[in-house]
């Protein structure tokens, strides 16, 4: 076995879900005991994580939104796999040493994360008051 | 969390599989050989995402299987150092905090990354996160098991495990099948020996909104709720300093 790139690409937790979500459907193999066992669990702490409720769009206009703040990519992969909702939770995941973040900025990216991934207790129907609202500013 | 490793075997494929199509036999055979593997500074293995290119297959002499080299793509799992990442705490002993993902195991926190003030309570065999409040009393934080966690990922050390060597003739410890090393085995007299872990992670949480979910939910609802009796001492926290001034 050659390792020709340990670390190819970077994947989200969604993608990975996918993935395995995949190969349940399809394998029920001999011999495949190692699969299945990493399989169900991975797939057990994927689907109690935040990507339960991601999809491929979401992400990538929380992306395109994110892009306004210069952030890193690995944190913002981070901030993908584990969206933040206060303003601790950005200081944890956003390296501010450098460029202080402003509690504005901090609210924003907040206000971000219930924009794109609806979360329990998130507003589905507010998608649009809250486009209005970004207009305004 | 994960990357994807960028890998290249030669897959032999048993005479038995040659009805299957290609393709589906090396993933098969690939999926059998790394799946739930630790692969030694790649990180925990976890699927085969996609095959990029098979070469001709070819067969040797004296072996009726086939023999292709093919290049993969695996779905690895490898969190990159200083990631924040939440878990369920698995025990508590004298060495800090056991952590587990549920698919992997070995995270540990050691005491001294955990929140300072921190003690471990023998009788509850757990670790206690001493909060100051303000009148100088202590805030007994219990961190019990299965409660979720969240921690920083501060090291990743990966240990060489050679194959189990023959059982000793002697009554050594050697008994445990699972010793990974024999010479380490000789070296440390010890009655029982312990598996080393393939791959370890050292997590800390030393900083303000890691630890314990449930010790900071009270502050993000701040807003919203009236404080209750265990918020009095977040509630002045205006900058999440908590506990740890530096």
């Amino acid at each position: 076995m050659e390792t020709v790139n340990a670390t190819y690409a970077y994947i989200t937790n969604l993608e990975v879900m996918n993935i395995l979500q995949t190969i349940k459907s399809t394998k029920k193999k001999f011999g495949m005991r190692n699969l299945a066992t990493v399989t169900y669990e991975a797939l057990q702490y994927l689907e109690e994580s935040p990507c339960k409720t991601q999809t491929c769009d979401s992400i990538k206009s929380y992306l395109r939104d994110l892009g306004a703040y210069g952030l890193m990519p690995h944190e913002m992969l981070q901030m993908v796999n584990d969206p933040p909702t206060s303003a601790l939770h950005t200081q944890l995941l956003i390296d501010d040493n450098k460029v202080p973040l402003t509690d504005e900025e901090n609210e924003a990216i907040i206000e971000l994360t219930h924009k794109h991934f609806h979360f329990i207790g998130g507003d589905q129907n507010g998608l649009q008051q809250e486009e209005a609202q970004q207009q305004q500013q | 969390m994960f990357v994807l490793a960028e890998l290249k075997d030669n897959v032999r494929i048993a005479p038995d599989q040659f009805n299957l199509k290609l393709v589906d036999a090396v993933r098969d055979e690939i999926d059998r050989k790394l799946a739930n593997k630790v692969l030694l500074n790649v990180g925990l293995c976890i699927a085969l995402k996609e095959i990029v290119s098979l070469k001709d297959s070819i067969i040797l002499p004296g072996d009726g299987a086939s023999h292709t080299e093919v290049l993969f793509r695996y779905v690895v799992f490898r969190p990159m150092v200083g990631t924040v990442m939440t878990g369920k705490i698995r025990t508590c002993s004298r060495e800090g905090v056991h952590v587990t993902l549920g698919f992997f195991d070995d995270i540990l926190i050691p005491h001294a990354a955990l929140q300072h003030p921190s003690r471990f309570d023998e009788a509850e065999q757990a670790w206690v996160w001493e909060y100051p409040l303000e009148d100088g009393n202590k805030h007994d934080l219990f961190m019990d098991v299965g409660e979720p966690i969240k921690f920083r990922v501060s090291r990743e050390i990966f240990e060489e495990t050679s194959p189990i060597g023959p059982p000793k003739a002697e009554g050594q410890a050697s008994q445990n099948a699972n010793t990974s090393a024999a010479a380490a085995a000789a070296a440390t007299v010890a009655a029982s020996q312990e598996v080393k872990a393939p791959y370890k992670i050292i997590g800390a949480i030393n900083e303000s909104g890691l630890g314990v979910l449930s010790w900071w939910d009270q502050q993000a609802k701040d807003d919203e709720q009236e404080g209750e009796e265990d918020n009095t001492e977040y509630d002045n926290d205006d900058d999440g300093e908590g506990a740890c001034e530096e």
